[in-house]
């Protein structure tokens, strides 16, 4: 599965900015570390904005501030925000006439389904943990 | 037992008083070094609450073709007492009798909807396995 680069950037710019919760970043600090234009990521943080899951902070040294629960956000809510992920019988919502139809949106209900509950199940609080792991890892 | 039974029944919407007894003469009496039924009790008597929650599990070597694992198949904690550690402290008391038994890894079997062991057990770092659950409808 391949993430839209939209969501890439709005999953590492929550984990940037909730790893410290107190901690401003602007749209340019975050995006010299994942190489974007902050152009791109200015959109993207507006997203995140209207969504509470992050708040602007005004002034010199302004920027952003993680404002969501790190424990309750999950991956699925984030990326449900940029891109249309395959819903609970997306499939069958436009049936096939044919049973070779059927039968092939039996299998894509069930791949959709495994991804949203996967999705729907890591919060951003288990994925900076996650992290934590890969950096004790290198 | 009447409190686990209670517990899980305020949970899970159901009653199982036979199969809940059954699982604690399995697995509270016999092959304690295999099985584990552990329970979380308050140190604080002002609690007023007999039990904060309990975690069964087994050792099981070879089913499906696996190597020994811990398989943790049931985990209930008191509604009132979430969110202050109970079920982590479980699942580490639990972690830590299977690795006495020799085993390195653990697994266990969430509902797709039951949205918060799934939370749960990810926050626990715990992911999707080698294996995926088939089934069929019996004509």
């Amino acid at each position: 599965m391949r993430l839209q680069v939209s969501s890439r950037l709005a999953v590492f710019a929550l984990l940037d900015l909730a790893a410290n919760p107190d901690r401003q970043l602007s749209v340019a600090q975050i995006g010299d570390k994942y190489g974007v234009s902050s152009h791109h990521l200015a959109k993207v943080m507006h997203i995140l904005n209207r969504a509470g899951l992050v708040r602007s902070v005004r002034g010199t040294g302004g920027g952003y501030q993680f404002s969501g629960n790190a424990r309750r956000t999950t991956l699925l809510e984030v990326i449900a925000l940029f891109e249309k992920l395959g819903s609970d019988g997306a499939h069958a919502a436009a049936p096939d006439p044919t049973a070779e139809g059927r039968a092939l949106a039996e299998v894509l209900n069930e791949i959709d389904d495994i991804v949203r509950t996967t999705l729907g199940s890591i919060t951003i609080a288990t994925m900076l943990k996650a992290a934590d792991r890969m950096r004790t890892q290198e | 037992m009447p409190h686990i039974i209670a517990l899980d029944a305020r949970v899970t919407g159901l009653a199982k008083p036979d199969y809940w007894r059954d699982v604690f003469e399995r697995y509270g009496r016999r092959r304690l070094d295999e099985r584990m039924f552990l329970v979380a009790e308050p140190v604080d008597a002002r609690e007023r609450m007999p039990l904060l929650g309990f975690v069964v599990g087994e050792v099981r070597a070879w089913e499906f073709g696996s190597a020994p694992c811990g398989w943790v198949f049931a985990l209930s904690v008191e509604p009132r007492v979430r969110l202050r550690g109970t079920g982590r402290a479980l699942l580490e008391a639990l972690s830590s009798e299977f690795s006495k038994a020799g085993v390195t890894k653990m697994r266990t079997m969430v509902a797709r909807d039951n949205h918060l062991h799934h939370l749960f057990f990810r926050s626990e770092g715990m992911m999707a396995g080698p294996y995926i659950q088939l089934e069929k409808d019996l004509d």
